[in-house]
């Protein structure tokens, strides 16, 4: 009963001091004074602004990335007791009281701290020795831009935190496998693998490059296990489908739910709304949603409606006309048929509304009951405040001489008979017989007489116009384009006989009671397609750089300058480090290409054991440098220094396994041997030497004098702030 | 491990046929065999003794299958992805010396003892083909269908015809300049009427076009100024006609091609139908393009190459040198043609590549023979088309010696070449005096002149002043006036010369500003500082100071119009005027953007030359400009088309064909005629083709998965299938390749795309349909037991698919020949049933 009392109860703790004092001195190097400087730096203006619609729970769409990264800097912000209360307008601007600087700097501090521990496993796993893993975090740790780069709310150091990770993580899966598949560890790797891969993809596109890099290295590995022929079918069939589970189901459905946590949190609308459907903003608390709630859904012959453009570009607005007619001669000489201006206006406007009407009947009113409109049927659209029809004929368009252009209709007793019939073709219907529907129909509409598209062409018109935006009708309409698109925003059913009458009921808001809610999957469709295909306009910053100034770093950015000293923070990498990693690429491929001939040729340099170890530490860290770098090179969006660090973080990796695979294989003497070693030591120094020349502009203080900061300028291309005297 | 329950007796039948075997077999393969557990080795042996000779295996030609060829595969170290693996030695190898008169077999063994334990995983290997089995493919298993020795020429004279017919039927309808004909046909004159011109391409092809009009009695008078045109007596069907005889050779190109892959006539001939019957090939082989010629190389290159493949087992033989060589002049023509040429380059560099990789692994090849093989490559495949390359722009060149519309986009070195242009055997006064009037040209290559008109930037761009551009037009906007910097030039004093280190000021001559720069962001390159036009009437402020300095001159010196390389240096900031080369948006008319850069570095975009230079009190001299050399031009020519062809970006809300619209055959282009009365021909791929070939990438993927997972598996297979395996993973392997290169890297393009884009990777896509059906219904013939119904089912099958192809064609026709009528969307017209896409506009 009491058996276990004979046994003294033993703990036996290994821990290794490798790991702890690296991970120590991480967190000193990068959390040190984390709160100064207690001002904006760089993009801190960026995603602070997300932080605080994140404490409001305002919606936001940020077309940079997808939101794991914001939220996890929220996160910190949250933790802090952030109100949310701050103007992110500049950069160098005081923090106010109630902003928490530390708590909101932690987590990226943090994840930089890790990547140093990180980047010592990843070199044992990869079977080096523990001088090189000690070598490789020391060359981490030791690297100025990126410990600027984690000492601010930014979000580089936290992908590089996933993206380290998930390689980490799949080297221990991979060693596990050799002897224990399908064991507990097994498991839990393999499912960190796919977990740290979407956290990366979730922070920043970016980390796509390295899960792919990832997915390759598994499927070749996988392709191994397949000609395994000591396994059988079915437990082949295992392996995949953990595989497939793990590094592809469950990647997927955590990048889904970091939106779904996203669109949870943020409930309220905000000045983000306008470049989302209609639906989708009736979807948000506030704004659209007060508006539209309780219409009726079916748009019916009599309704009165506001048409939104799908587009939204240049700018959400609504199809308009007001009493102005369209000049009868342009600058250019061209003439029009002056009748009345139909445009695009991007503001709410009682002109915005027009009653859909049957050809076939006079009244302006709905019916009893309501006759639905659906997909196909003829109607005709009635300006509210004119009661002139929408009309179009084969006059070219003021701006674009290719089309036709709209108008509501004057008859001016000539020979221009009014063509005012429009098909209604419903683009998202599920059926021919679909009725047109409030806000989730997005409907075309075609005319009758010249099979002309009702479009907006994005251009806006001259004085006369009041700069408002062209509408035309496209004869030539290739294909489906979301200029031609319209939906109904707001929508009631028209119940006054009399004009008079009717303009008073125009003028009135509308109200309602039921609520129309879109699904979970669809508002995730249009959000991501909506980051994925928004651009900003395309504009350099000062501090952009082009991919080829990375490698040579003959670039720096300049993140926050004293405003009275002359302390200042640059991102400006270890010199050292930078070249040393790009000799310690090129020998590894010289190297590389010169072993793969020789074995071709049957002439083997090293022990095979050697050069697998050779060839697997090339694939993940050459591999991933030139993953996380090369495709740059396609870009078009600016770019700047920091994009490069993932590619740099996998270079420096790369740098102490050239270095021992040269003393192992390459130094055959001892003598040789402990001339190689004393270089080592030497080369160290001077990188320690770089590091603490380095620091001041990395922690921003102490400041330097003018002398010593021209002398820090060790290259012509920097550009280290000088106050004038 | 499951096992196969089998009587005994079969065991027992099969085990001296296995032993047997094995003395012919490779070592490597035996512990294999141990650790299978004897299972499947034997079936596969049974199955090949039975193919053979029905009972047991005797010593007499080796049953064809590759996996009987003793020496070729030891030898080859195993594939790559062996080594990306970290894989562990695999555990219990057993012993590997049961048959002692293996040793004696093989007297080279002991020299890659070293690698053997890697190399017992490789029999299985699924990995790319060996050089053995490249020189294999003549021999094919016994009963494959080999056609009749008749039966090749008859098919491929049917398929010559069937491919004249179908294009040249009605080439002459429309008479009037349908599409691109306007840009292809108008560059043609310009080469018979020898004036210089600018295109996007390189010039093989409009020369081509040039040359089949100027032989067939064109005289270059027809101005081809829009579609619809007529051409009325001008002669134009030589033209076309060069243009369809090379669309109709492509037929037979790929026809040979997949026959040389597969060794399989059916194969061919289903390609062939599919071209012959392509809607979309047709109408794109019947016009005057660059299409039908740029394919017509591609397809030269691939079957050339395919040709050169099959000759690797006797290197050095004249048809070797005859297929490599011709597969560098195919390259040459492709390049020449249209800059994607550069796809099927690097599909053959790839081949070549793979190919060098196998004789550097070939042991029994010498390394002075293996330089060699490199040599006879490096000569074909790449000096050959480089001189070819050249020598058509030196052609080019020569030709086009009138100055033209092309003039403004190059150096003004390179104008004074040309006949007619103002800087061809011109005078000017030679040195720079105040008061003169100028054009500068920026030396960056495709600079353009210094340029302003009364625009101004817009609101939220730098100040709202008066834009200064780069523009590559000759234009009246283009003129400056030299002043110096304090006093406007007295008339009345003589002249005074512009020296090195002056401080002066230009004004525009047409708004009467002064060139300005203060420090606000330029436009695009927010490092440099905005650059404007200032003032009224040519009185502005400090800020519109410039010093003139000529690069490597002292002081005093005088400045030679053409031949000084200037900078202007701002006084004031002390930044140099130039021309990033980025190209303002819609508000400054797409021109070029010129800033001043505080970076005081020598290039190009800092360098400006004065061209034009008026100076009535001067007098004119007639100057030699220095003459550009050849690779100069050449350069330079590059140099302008990449930037023209960088410059054809979407515009915003214009409606763009994608290029995953393309395999779905989602929407075609219009060539000629839009109403109901017009004579309408609408480039659209024949639906049914397109969607099947579409399926059938699918499909192959499909297959070549499982073929490749089956053989890492080690399922041992018949020779047939074996066959079969080989050409689905080499033959489609490459055709999928050139695929591949053909289409994806236009997801990567910014500039506009069009329909007929995909073509060239169309072919690719129908000659994989032909391999992969082929193959297919092989396969599928296999299962009936007889091999005369295995043959009739497969004959059913194949004419299935070809009367399919022709039925469609029936149906699609009217789409290359031509439409007079209602829309389809009119449900009287003949073609009411066929619109079965939204987006088809006929």
């Amino acid at each position: 009963m009491l058996g276990f009392l004979k046994e003294p109860v033993i703990l036996t703790v290994e821990i290794n001091m490798n790991v702890m004092v690296l991970t120590l001195m991480g967190l000193i190097s990068r959390l040190w004074r984390l709160s100064y400087p207690r001002a904006v730096v760089f993009d801190e203006v960026y995603y602070g602004q997300f932080v605080s619609l994140y404490m409001k729970r305002i919606f936001f769409v940020d077309d940079s990335g997808p939101p794991f990264g914001h939220m996890l800097l929220a996160l910190g912000g949250y933790l802090g007791g952030f109100d949310g209360n701050f103007l992110w307008n500049r950069i160098g601007a005081e923090y106010s009281m109630n902003v928490p600087v530390w708590s909101l700097r932690l987590l990226p501090a943090l994840a930089g701290a890790l990547c140093v521990p990180l980047a010592y496993q990843i070199l044992v796993e990869l079977q080096f020795s523990h001088c090189a893993a000690l070598g490789a975090a020391l060359l981490i740790l030791l690297e100025n831009s990126l410990i600027t780069q984690s000492r601010f709310m930014l979000l580089e150091s936290i992908l590089i935190f996933f993206i380290l990770l998930a390689v980490l993580a799949y080297l221990k899966f991979y060693n596990l496998q050799k002897h224990s598949s399908f064991s507990g560890s097994w498991w839990f790797w393999l499912l960190l693998t796919g977990v740290a891969c979407s956290c990366a993809v979730g922070v920043k596109y970016m980390g796509l490059f390295t899960y792919i890099l990832l997915l390759t290295i598994a499927g070749l590995h996988f392709w191994h296990v397949i000609g395994d022929q000591n396994l059988s079918n079915v437990s082949l069939m295992c392996h995949f489908l953990a595989r497939t589970l793990a590094l592809i189901v469950i990647p997927v459905a955590m990048y889904v739910s970091f939106f779904y946590v996203h669109l949870t949190l943020l409930y309220r609308s905000g000045p983000h709304d306008q470049i989302m459907t209609s639906a989708f903003q009736a979807s948000l608390e506030g704004g659209l949603a007060r508006i539209t709630q309780g219409q009726p859904l079916e748009v019916a012959y009599g309704s009165q409606i506001t048409l939104r453009n799908v587009l939204g570009k240049p700018m959400q607005c609504w199809l308009h006309s007001h009493t102005n007619t369209y000049p009868i001669r342009y600058e250019n000489g061209r003439g029009s048929s002056h009748q009345q201006q139909v445009t695009c206006y991007p503001f709410k406007d009682v002109n915005n509304w027009w009653i859909v009407k049957d050809p076939g009947m006079q009244q302006l009113v709905v019916s009893n009951p309501p006759r639905p409109v659906r997909h196909g049927h003829i109607v005709q659209l009635v300006h509210g405040i004119t009661t002139r029809y929408l009309n179009t004929h084969d006059v070219a368009a003021p701006l674009s001489p290719h089309s036709q252009e709209v108008s509501c209709y004057i008859d001016y007793n000539i020979s221009m008979p009014a063509q005012n019939l429009w098909r209604v073709e419903i683009v998202n219907r599920e059926s021919d017989t679909d009725v047109w529907k409030t806000i989730l129909s997005e409907v075309r509409f075609v005319h009758v007489n010249t099979s002309a598209v009702l479009k907006l062409s994005g251009a806006s018109l001259p004085e006369w116009g009041y700069r408002q935006l062209e509408v035309v009708g496209e004869k030539l309409s290739k294909g489906y384009h979301q200029s031609m698109v319209w939906n109904v925003e707001e929508h009631r059913y028209g119940k006054s006989l009399e004009q008079k009458e009717r303009e008073v009921e125009l003028h009135s808001p509308t109200q309602m009671d039921i609520s129309k809610n879109l699904s979970f999957m669809a508002k995730f469709t249009e959000l991501q397609w909506k980051i994925l295909t928004l651009k900003n306009e395309e504009t350099e910053h000062k501090y952009s750089s082009s991919a080829l100034d990375w490698i040579t770093m003959d670039t720096n950015i300049a993140y926050w300058l004293h405003p009275t000293s002359s302390a200042q923070i640059h991102l400006l990498g270890n010199v050292v480090t930078w070249t040393s990693a790009n000799v310690a690429a090129l020998v590894y491929v010289c190297l590389s290409l010169w072993y793969l001939v020789r074995r071709r040729r049957k002439i083997y340099d090293i022990p095979e054991d050697a050069w697998q170890l050779w060839v697997s530490a090339g694939g993940i860290c050459v591999g991933g440098w030139a993953v996380n770098y090369l495709p740059f090179f396609g870009m078009e969006k600016t770019l700047f220094l920091y994009h490069y660090l993932p590619a740099l973080t996998f270079q420096i990796l790369l740098i102490p396994i050239v270095l021992q695979h040269i003393s192992d294989h390459l130094c055959r003497s001892v003598l040789l041997k402990s001339m190689f070693t004393a270089l080592i030591v030497a080369w160290f120094s001077s990188v320690y030497f770089v590091y603490s020349t380095f620091s001041p502009v990395t922690y921003g203080e102490p400041s330097l004098s003018v002398t010593e900061l021209k002398d820090l300028r060790w290259k012509d291309s920097w550009n280290i702030l000088i106050r004038k005297q | 491990m499951a096992r196969p329950c089998r009587p005994r007796a079969e065991h027992l039948r099969a085990k001296p046929c296995f032993l047997q075997l094995q003395l012919s077999h490779s070592p490597r393969s035996l512990p294999l065999r141990r650790e299978r557990g004897d299972r499947v080795p034997w079936l596969q042996q049974r199955s090949s003794c039975s193919a053979t000779l029905g009972g047991c295996c005797s010593a007499g030609p080796a049953p064809a299958g590759p996996s009987l060829r003793p020496r070729a595969r030891p030898l080859q170290p195993p594939p790559l992805q062996d080594y990306i693996s970290m894989r562990a030695p695999r555990p219990g190898r057993p012993p590997r010396t049961p048959y002692p008169g293996l040793r004696r077999s093989r007297p080279g063994a002991g020299s890659t003892a070293l690698r053997m334990p890697a190399a017992g995983r490789g029999q299985a290997e699924a990995g790319p083909p060996r050089q053995g089995e490249l020189r294999e493919p003549r021999r094919l298993p016994p009963h494959s269908p080999a056609p009749p020795a008749a039966a090749q020429p008859a098919a491929l004279a049917l398929v010559i015809l069937l491919s004249f017919a179908s294009r040249f039927h009605r080439l002459a309808e429309p008479p009037h300049v349908c599409w691109d004909e306007t840009h292809f046909g108008k560059m043609g004159s310009y080469y018979i009427n020898r004036t210089f011109f600018f295109d996007v391409h390189p010039p093989l092809g409009k020369m081509l076009i040039g040359l089949a009009g100027y032989l067939s009695g064109y005289d270059g008078t027809f101005p081809f100024q829009k579609p619809g045109d007529r051409y009325e007596q001008h002669n134009y069907m030589g033209m076309r006609g060069f243009c369809a005889f090379l669309g109709s050779c492509l037929v037979p190109l790929v026809y040979l091609t997949v026959l040389e892959l597969s060794k399989s006539l059916p194969a061919a001939l289903l390609t062939a139908f599919i071209l012959i019957f392509d809607t979309g090939c047709i109408t794109l082989s019947q016009y005057i393009l660059l299409d039908p010629i740029l394919m017509f190389f591609v397809m030269g290159a691939v079957l050339s190459m395919v040709k050169c493949n099959s000759c690797a087992d006797r290197p050095f033989s004249a048809s070797w040198w005859f297929w490599m060589s011709l597969t560098g002049v195919n390259l040459a023509g492709a390049m020449g043609v249209k800059f994607v040429g550069l796809f099927v380059v690097l599909l053959v560099g790839l081949n070549t590549m793979h190919d060098l990789w196998d004789l550097l692994g070939n042991l029994s090849l010498s390394l002075v023979m293996f330089g060699k093989h490199l040599l006879a490559r490096v000569l074909c495949l790449i000096l050959l088309p480089l001189a070819l390359y050249t020598a058509m722009f030196a052609v080019h060149f020569t030709v086009l010696n009138k100055s033209g519309p092309g003039d403004g986009f190059f150096s003004s070195a390179f104008q004074s070449q040309l006949i007619g242009n103002n800087l061809h055997n011109m005078s000017v006064p030679e040195h720079l005096a105040y008061g003169s009037m100028v054009t500068m040209k920026n030396l960056r290559m495709a600079g353009g002149y210094l340029h302003s008109h009364w625009h101004l930037y817009p609101e939220g761009i730098g100040a709202r002043q008066q834009q200064v551009t780069a523009y590559l037009h000759k234009d009246l906007n283009n003129l400056w006036i030299v002043k110096k910097h304090h006093s406007d030039t007295d008339p009345s004093i003589p002249v005074e010369f512009v020296r090195h280190g002056d401080i002066i000021r230009l004004e525009h001559k047409e708004t009467s500003r002064n060139l300005h720069s203060h420090q606000h962001e330029a436009p695009l390159t927010r490092k440099h500082f905005q650059v404007t036009a200032y003032g009224i009437n040519g009185t502005g402020d400090s800020n519109d100071f410039w010093r003139i300095e000529v690069v490597g001159r002292k002081a005093e010196k005088l400045i030679r119009v053409l031949r000084s390389q200037v900078r202007l240096i701002h006084v004031a900031t002390g930044c140099i005027l130039g021309s990033s080369g980025k190209i303002l948006p819609k508000w400054g008319w797409e021109q070029l953007e010129v800033t001043c850069t505080p970076y005081l570095k020598e290039t190009p975009n800092s360098l400006w030359n004065f061209e034009d230079h008026i100076n009535p009190k001067l007098p004119n001299i007639s100057l030699d400009v220095l003459k550009p050399s050849f690779a100069e031009i050449l350069l330079e020519s590059h140099m302008v088309m990449i930037q023209g062809n960088t410059a054809l970006k979407p515009k915003d809300n214009e409606v763009t064909s994608k290029p995953w619209h393309w395999p779905i055959n989602y929407q075609g282009l219009r060539f000629s005629g839009v109403n109901e009365t017009d004579y309408r021909v609408y480039l659209l791929g024949n639906p049914v083709i397109w969607w099947l070939n579409l399926v059938t990438i699918g499909l192959y993927l499909l297959i070549t998965v499982s073929t490749a997972v089956a053989l890492k598996r080690g399922v041992q297979l018949t020779s047939e299938h074996k066959e079969l395996s080989r050409v689905v993973l080499r033959g489609g392997g490459q055709i999928m390749l050139g695929w591949l290169l053909h289409y994806l890297p236009f997801f990567m393009m910014g500039r506009v795309l069009y329909f007929h884009h995909y073509f060239p990777a169309m072919l690719f896509s129908s000659m994989l349909t032909g391999i992969t059906w082929d193959t297919l219904l092989k396969f599928l013939a296999g299962f009936w037991s007889p091999s005369t119904t295995a043959k009739k089912v497969y004959g059913a099958g194949f004419l299935a698919l070809v009367l399919l192809i022709i039925y469609s064609f029936y149906l699609f026709h009217p789409l290359s020949y031509g439409i007079v009528g209602p829309m389809a969307s009119d449900p009287s017209s003949p073609m009411a049933g066929l619109r079965w896409m939204d987006s088809w506009e006929f």
